[in-house]
């Protein structure tokens, strides 16, 4: 187990090494670059060449990705240039980081409650209605873009009804202690609940829409694995011995049915890091995904830098955690 | 009498153990098996209406898509948009083309896209997948590192960095853009399935017999380990269409409207949602129906392929 854990950092530390150099080399493939983007066409040439000077532009690359590397380390990854000018890039992830992580905790949490349960009960009477609905259903939210869903529910239910907000983090007009970042947490903690309703309210219609695809996946996952494990010897040997029922379901069905839908909620991370970059675009909700697409639009290097290497970061440290999670849940793994 | 009774009973039996047929390979009966799925014959049954669509559609069609048949119809002003009228049965778009003849002809480019994307990131991947999977040892190590580097990048992430990569976007930037991280995908899957394959009987034959590498590769282990590529082949379609879509939403679509494709077209349909959202129903109705298609194609293709199945 030990050696595995220390395997698998290793492995978390080579990827980090290559994306780094990788993400430095295309951000200054990159056309245009931040210079004009700063400062326009129009700008004069010795304000140019000053800025050039100012970001350390007219190093060698390798120069520059060794400062860059430097400076990483202690967490300093420059001055936004476009998304918040002036505003640390470090500073700028820190500020969304805790909107993109509420939305997709919240979508995560509703793929579960609802994946899981519908998977098993699905499995269980297969071929029933229920089943042929929720599989209908997980296809057809597949099929649907992400960001049109969006769209879709923000239209019928902030517009057409009006029952909920249509964009940011909370209304305007609640006065709210923002301590941790998380507006939902941070009501609960200063106990004003209204705040953290509003906030909560705000939040549903985006997590709806961001939690159709890991919701379709962890659906059909848990069904496939509950179909496969009611078939086992094991199962069959649990109820010739005569154990009741709720046993058999929780300790034999569902505690092995759900080995790969650990794994695939780990894996989940990636499509709500997309989905989110979409997801905020149309709720207008400003977190590290809205950043994402700004930074692309004004060629803010800082930021772009710093959100899509921390971004692929947690995918891989969640995922690492999620394998180990495995490895505690599934003795048969520990051995290897 | 009291034979053929017997008789009957061992056949019922044989049957009832496995194929009587003697000796039907895995896509012969899986075939069979795909014949009879309702999922594979309502999928099968879109795909082709959508291919007959964009065949049959530039005589459909009755407007050139990329002229301004209506403009003087759109204001910016009072956010008017050309509304259904004679000769143009859905009306026109945000700049006065004719709406129906650019859901109609957008088959073409949609389906194109996928296509040309799925290939592209399918050739990557096979490249990238034979290397590792046929030679193992360093070359796997090196590649499957590159390979965990792309897939630690979120797809959606990946792909709007590589189109931004361009100074100038086209469809063909949306398709290299959508084929890229297609690779680390099949790549994976690929050199998963050639390792099965290195490690299994018939290789090692093959090898004792004296059998080249070359052919080794390509002639025993990779006709083996397509299977689940084609699946994975069939369902990346229906998630290029959707990637593609996501890419214009985001501003890195085709910079060129004059040809529709659907997802250009839902994307820059997104400023007037909420005021004619008629722009964005038509293409992504046909987005979403046609990457059903897809999926259910590549569902059910999964299913009879699997030999857990196999009756």
């Amino acid at each position: 187990m030990l050696r595995y854990t220390v395997r698998r950092l290793g492995q978390l530390l080579i990827v980090t090494v290559v994306l780094s150099v990788l993400l430095f080399g295309w951000l200054r493939a990159l056309p245009g670059g931040p210079v004009s983007a700063l400062l326009g066409e129009r700008a004069t040439e010795e304000s140019r060449a000053r800025l050039v000077q100012q970001l350390g532009l007219d190093q060698p690359l390798y120069v520059q990705y060794w400062k860059f590397v430097q400076r990483a380390i202690t967490g300093d990854f420059g001055v936004s240039t476009g998304v918040q000018p002036g505003t640390p890039a470090m500073e700028v992830f820190l500020q969304r980081m805790p909107a993109t992580l509420e939305l997709s905790v919240l979508a995560l949490l509703l793929a579960v409650a609802v994946g899981i349960p519908l998977g098993y009960f699905a499995a269980r009477r297969q071929g029933g209605w229920l089943d042929n609905l929720s599989i209908t259903w997980s296809l057809i939210g597949v099929a649907v873009p992400v960001f049109f869903l969006a769209f879709l529910l923000k239209y019928v239910f902030a517009i057409e009804f009006g029952v909920l907000p249509a964009s940011g983090r909370q209304a305007a007009g609640i006065d709210a202690t923002h301590a941790t970042g998380f507006f939902v947490l941070d009501g609960l903690l200063t106990t004003e609940w209204d705040a953290a309703w509003n906030a909560l309210v705000h939040l549903l219609l985006p997590a709806v829409a961001l939690s159709t695809i890991p919701f379709a996946v962890i659906f059909r996952l848990t069904r496939a694995s509950v179909l496969d494990v009611v078939e086992e010897d094991y199962v069959r040997t649990a109820r010739s011995k005569g154990l009741g029922a709720m046993v058999v379901r929780g300790r034999h069905i569902l505690r092995n049915a759900m080995l790969p839908v650990v794994t695939t909620i780990g894996l989940q991370t990636g499509a709500l890091l997309s989905g989110a970059v979409l997801t905020e675009q149309v709720f207008n909700i400003p977190g590290i995904g809205q950043a994402l697409s700004l930074g692309f639009q004004r060629q803010d290097y800082a930021v772009l830098q710093v959100v899509i290497l921390a971004t692929a970061m947690v995918y891989v440290l969640v995922n690492l955690l999620v394998d180990l999670a495995y490895a505690a849940i599934d003795p048969r793994l520990r051995t290897r | 009498m009291l034979g053929t009774q017997r008789k009957e009973r061992i056949d019922g039996l044989a049957e009832s153990g496995g194929d009587t047929t003697a000796g039907v390979s895995l896509a012969a009966s899986a075939w069979r098996r795909l014949r009879r799925s309702p999922t594979f014959l309502v999928g099968a049954g879109i795909i082709c209406a959508f291919v007959l669509l964009a065949l049959v559609s530039p005589i459909l069609a009755q407007h050139d898509p990329a002229l301004r048949l209506l403009e003087e119809q759109v204001s910016r002003a009072d956010n008017r948009i050309p509304a259904p009228q004679p000769g143009f049965p859905l009306g026109g778009d945000q700049y006065g083309r004719p709406l129906l003849s650019r859901v109609l002809l957008g088959s073409q480019q949609t389906l194109l896209v996928a296509l040309l994307a799925t290939v592209i990131g399918l050739g990557g991947g096979l490249t990238l997948g034979i290397l590792a999977g046929a030679f193992g040892g360093w070359v796997d190590t090196l590649v499957m590192r590159v390979v965990d580097v792309m897939l630690s990048v979120p797809s959606l992430l990946l792909a709007v960095s590589i189109g931004a990569l361009f100074q100038q976007q086209s469809q063909f930037t949306v398709i290299i853009a959508v084929a890229t991280v297609q690779i680390p995908i099949f790549g994976r899957l690929l050199r998963g399935t050639m390792l099965a394959q290195r490690a299994s009987d018939h290789v090692l034959a093959a090898r004792a017999l004296g059998v080249r590498q070359r052919s080794i590769v390509f002639r025993h282990m990779l006709p083996n380990a397509l299977g689940p590529v084609i699946v994975q082949a069939t369902l990346m379609l229906a998630v290029a269409i959707i990637d593609a879509a996501a890419l214009s939403f985001l501003g890195l679509g085709a910079a060129d409207t004059s040809t529709p494709e659907w997802g250009q077209m839902l994307g820059s349909a997104q400023n007037f949602f909420d005021t004619h959202p008629h722009l964005a129903f038509w293409p992504a109705g046909c987005i979403i129906v046609v990457a059903l298609g897809f999926t259910l194609v590549g569902e059910s293709m999964r299913d009879a392929l699997d030999p857990k199945k196999r009756r």
